[in-house]
């Protein structure tokens, strides 16, 4: 193996500038006779607001501009938009409410944007803000979901039960059949609890505005600044696309959060032209709280049925998915399509059927969050199969055993083609890893010590990709889900990649590179790859839904098949020898059967010397560009085993062992993708153990800092056992399947069904924290006395 | 106004500040040094450790008046000119940072760590020194690793704090 070729751990190239504090993010970046943004919230959940009074902050002595929703209206901004169409049960529409960027005579939640305050200096901009006053009619908060489809309390006009959509998929009667002949049924009720992704970046703009040209530059914490620059046009109204720059420099982490289009970025940038002056806003910490989308919130019941020897007949699920107070970008796609497809999980189901209800309450918008709609469908499923298998006394491996996928490609009844995979090895190889066998003794030596020791187990199964494009345009997406690439090879030999997708930490200058530099066989440090900058590449969806690998570099590889083929051509008139005789390997290009050979670098400088051929035989240069559209969704899966131990005096739960096999297809760089699963499992971890948003009864988000929303720490969490199997993923060219989420999808049901399996009971919802597990601990305890 | 002068990786700096500027406001606005970042408003993310006599010090917790007179290193004076700090080095070799956020605080918080603690570091040890730091991409273990072999690698070079 050389060191840079695919399959190698190759070092980061960006990791140098991050290691010297030379990284570009957002907040970095500062134009000259740049302003200050700092918005004014609403203190309230939901009121309405009678007037607006910016005289004494007008005043102030450095601030430019007092800006509301009126002034958006005026402007005719358009407001934000949700971007996939869910339609109910009976065929009609979803019901969106209006998104303006500054709200427009109504509040919705905590947070929700009511003026923005630009100034010379950040201090005076936020000392200002506290002098516009705001008259507000305070309404009735509405958090809790079952009280919001009452209808008492109005979020949206259009949607007067405050339910967004009724929508289910699968065949209702055929599940009904096979419950109403199951043997046995487990039932289960979950919460998946809400989360704040946290990015340790906090959201950023500058808009800047050149009147000399009528050109907008934004720049932006952004996984996928073409499509803001799309939705900023097309639909806000900003500017049209070639007078719109959207620039997303280097980005400190985004899991999800960072796909949206967001109000402060349209404001910054549409207020950049009205003061005249560039307009900078930085998110602190709780405004990221208040204001970034949340992520998962569902409450779920489920039913499984089975046959008398634990066969699988079918899943029932009813889940209700709390969505915030306004439609966030891909919000209503997170609990419908990217969810109830995936509750086949690794098995052989027959039957499926879930309902769900989107629903309005006065809190922040809820979008994709690292996994988005795969993690709470792997929650239900893990869950659901753990208990089944404890109910009916079978060891939890051998139930998951008995049921699994074994035949590809499989058809599921919720949409989903599985087109490769080997379930069964990956839980061979991690039950090896975690020794198994003993478990039952390391147990015994927890319980001499007065510890609980459990072991869960998390056979997850994830759809990354989320394209080809006509199918998920057939299922309401907005946008086509595709990628693009360009390959400008400089005469030099040098080449630079231009790729539609992001990074935000995932390593694609070095990936990306690695792949082009194995194809090409150039060094891997002449090789760069260019990004996020809407006027260098023209055009890409970006990076979210573990999609860049899959698509992103199929996507290059195409490209690189055209500039193999475009070579071979100038080689062909060059060694003067037919196109169809150059062959092209380990860097070469040879007339085959012949030692007659240019290497790349002489043959990307005859493509521009141009020399060899006429202008009208073959056009000169040498650059290709490619959009890659899959042929299925891809489907990476695996096995997380959790091994943890509870101290029952403390409610402290320690996790002992973390094994994780993972069938990712073909990786390119193991060293980044075992990163992607360590990153994964400790947010997955966060999920289980520590985290959880919480909003009170008047809709006051109650953890809203570091002090109250509790992150996962290093000493919160082990080292982690990782392995792989392959099965290579048939549906694109380079057999890839995605890593990014596996670790936060898989995680969560590893660790509860540890907990639940040490407690001997299932009654512990997420996050398990001390306190909860002290009192499940207590509830076992009393459980044991009456037995 | 107030005025405040201190020694920035060995430069001499003075500015005209707002008595209430902190410490990681100075840095990056008055002196563009953007290396140091600032993750949260509740002094416990870590993203903005800076030393200042050779301590780790939360930088978005300091006010730059009261750094009159000392002398800083933020991770842009880590280095010695292109030749990188052990640490450094070895946060790369072992892939322990992914966006890259978190981690100029994270290596100044590892270098002093080492200082205080010296170059056998265990797990748990660098686990609970890294208590104040937050790393939302790495799940730490690569971090815990790159901490200890860069522990290791200070030792063998003989290194303390890089330009104090
Ligand atoms: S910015 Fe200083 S601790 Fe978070
Ligand atoms: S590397 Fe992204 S927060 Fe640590």
């Amino acid at each position: 193996m050389t060191a840079t070729e695919i399959g190698a751990p190759v070092r980061r190239k960006e990791d140098f500038r991050f290691i010297t504090g030379k990284g570009q993010y957002t907040d970095d970046i500062n134009r000259p006779g740049q302003s200050y943004a700092y918005f004014v919230r609403s203190p309230h959940a939901h009121a309405t607001i009678k007037s607006i009074d910016a005289t004494a902050a007008r005043a102030v002595p450095g601030v430019l501009a007092v800006l509301t929703g009126d002034d958006l209206a005026a402007d005719k901004v358009g407001g934000l938009i949700c971007g996939w169409m869910i339609h109910n049960k009976d065929g009609s529409p979803m019901k969106a409410g209006a998104h303006p960027a500054l709200a427009q005579g109504k509040v919705r939640y905590v947070g929700d944007h009511v003026a923005v305050v630009v100034a010379e200096d950040y201090a005076t901009a936020r000392d200002a803000a506290e002098k516009v006053v705001v008259d507000y009619g305070v309404l009735p908060a509405v958090v809790d979901m079952n009280e919001a489809v009452t209808g008492k309390t109005v979020i949206h006009d259009v949607a007067p039960d405050n339910r967004v959509y009724d929508w289910s998929l699968g065949d209702k009667a055929a599940t009904d059949a096979a419950f109403a002949k199951a043997k046995h049924v487990t039932k289960l009720h979950i919460v998946n609890n809400r989360l704040v992704p946290n990015a340790m970046e906090p959201r950023a703009a500058v808009g800047d505005y050149d009147s000399g040209t009528e050109q907008f530059t934004l720049y932006t914490t952004s996984q996928n600044p073409h499509v803001a620059r799309l939705v900023l046009s097309a639909f806000i109204g900003i500017a049209p696309e070639h007078k719109l720059r959207v620039i997303a420099p280097d980005v400190g982490g985004g899991f999800g959060s960072k796909i949206f289009i967001y109000a402060e970025e349209t404001v910054c940038v549409w207020a950049a032209k009205k003061v005249g002056r560039p307009v900078k806003w930085t998110a602190d910490r709780t405004e990221a709280f208040l204001s970034d989308a949340h992520g998962r919130d569902h409450v779920t019941d489920a039913e499984l049925a089975m046959d008398e020897k634990g066969r699988i007949l079918a899943l029932r699920v009813k889940t209700k998915a709390n969505l915030g107070a306004y439609l966030s970008t891909f919000s209503s796609s997170v609990p419908t399509y990217l969810y109830a497809p995936l509750l086949s999980g690794q098995y052989d189901i027959p039957a499926i059927y879930c309902e769900v209800d989107g629903i309005y309450t006065t809190t922040a918008p809820v979008d994709a969050y690292r996994g988005a709609g795969r993690p709470e469908a792997t929650f239900v499923v893990e869950r659901i199969v753990e208990v089944a298998a404890r109910e009916l006394g079978q060891d939890p491996t051998a139930f998951r055993r008995r049921n699994f996928v074994r035949k590809f490609p499989h058809q599921t009844p919720v949409i989903m083609m599985y087109d490769a995979g080997d379930y069964s090895a990956s839980l061979d190889k991690a039950l090896e890893m975690a020794d198994y066998r003993n478990f039952g003794k390391r147990k015994r030596e927890s319980a001499r010590k007065g510890k609980l020791r459990g072991i869960g187990f998390s056979a997850y199964i994830e759809a990354c990709g989320i394209a080809p494009s006509a199918a998920v345009g057939s299922l309401g997406a907005g946008v086509g889900l595709w990628e693009s690439a360009e390959i400008r090879v400089n005469p030099v030999g040098t080449v630079e990649v231009l790729t539609g997708s992001h990074s935000h930490g995932q390593g694609h200058e070095t990936t990306f590179a690695q792949l082009v530099s194995a194809r090409l066989g150039v060094p891997i440090d002449q090789v760069s790859v260019v990004h996020g900058d809407t006027d260098k590449v023209q055009f890409g969806m970006g990076t979210y839904g573990s999609r860049s690998g899959a698509v992103g570099m199929s996507a290059i590889s195409k490209a690189l098949d055209k500039v193999v083929a475009k070579g071979k051509k100038v080689a062909a008139y060059v060694l003067e020898a037919s196109a169809d005789d150059i062959e092209f390997k380990d860097g070469r290009f040879q007339v085959a059967g012949t030692d007659k050979s240019l290497a790349f670098g002489e043959v990307a400088l005859q493509a521009y010397i141009a020399h060899k051929f006429s202008g009208q035989e073959l056009e000169p240069g040498l650059k290709e560009g490619a959009f890659y559209d899959p042929t299925n969704f891809t489907f990476p899966a695996g096995v997380h085993i959790c091994e943890l131990e509870i101290d029952p005096e403390t409610g402290v739960t320690t996790i002992e062992r973390w094994t994780a096999v993972d069938d990712f297809g073909h990786v390119i760089n193991p060293m980044i993708v075992e990163g992607q699963v360590h990153g994964g499992i400790a947010q997955g971890v966060g999920q289980a153990l520590l985290e959880g948003a919480r909003y009170d009864a008047n809709g006051q988000l109650v953890t809203a800092s570091y002090m109250d929303y509790a992150m996962p720490r290093a000493d919160d969490l082990p080292s982690f056992q990782v392995g792989t199997t392959v099965t290579p993923c048939p549906s694109n060219p380079l057999g890839i399947k995605g890593c990014g989420e596996a670790g936060a999808i898989a995680a969560p049901p590893a660790v509860i069904n540890a907990i639940t399996d040490a407690l001997g009971h299932e009654d512990i919802a997420m996050p398990a924290t001390p306190q909860a597990v002290w009192k499940a601990c207590q509830k076992a305890a009393r459980k044991m006395a009456a037995e | 106004m107030a005025s405040v002068s201190m020694t920035v990786n060995g430069k001499s700096v003075t500015g005209n500040v707002d008595p209430r500027t902190l410490l990681v406001q100075f840095l990056r606005e008055n002196l563009r040094l953007t290396g140091t970042h600032v993750g949260c408003d509740t002094s416990q993310c870590g993203a903005c450790v800076v030393h200042v006599d050779g301590r780790a010090v939360k930088s978005c917790t300091t006010l730059a008046v009261s750094c009159d007179g000392a002398h800083v290193t933020t991770i842009e004076g880590l280095a010695n000119g292109t030749e990188l700090h052990p640490m450094q080095a070895a946060f790369r070799e072992h892939h322990g940072l992914q966006c890259g956020f978190c981690t100029p605080g994270m290596i100044m918080t590892a270098v002093d760590m080492v200082n205080r603690k010296g170059s056998n570091l265990d797990e748990h040890t660098i686990r609970e020194e890294l208590e104040g730091n937050i790393c939302r991409c790495t799940g730490y273990h690569n971090i815990v690793k790159a901490v200890a072999a860069g522990a290791q690698a200070m030792a063998s070079t003989g290194q303390k704090v890089a330009a104090e």
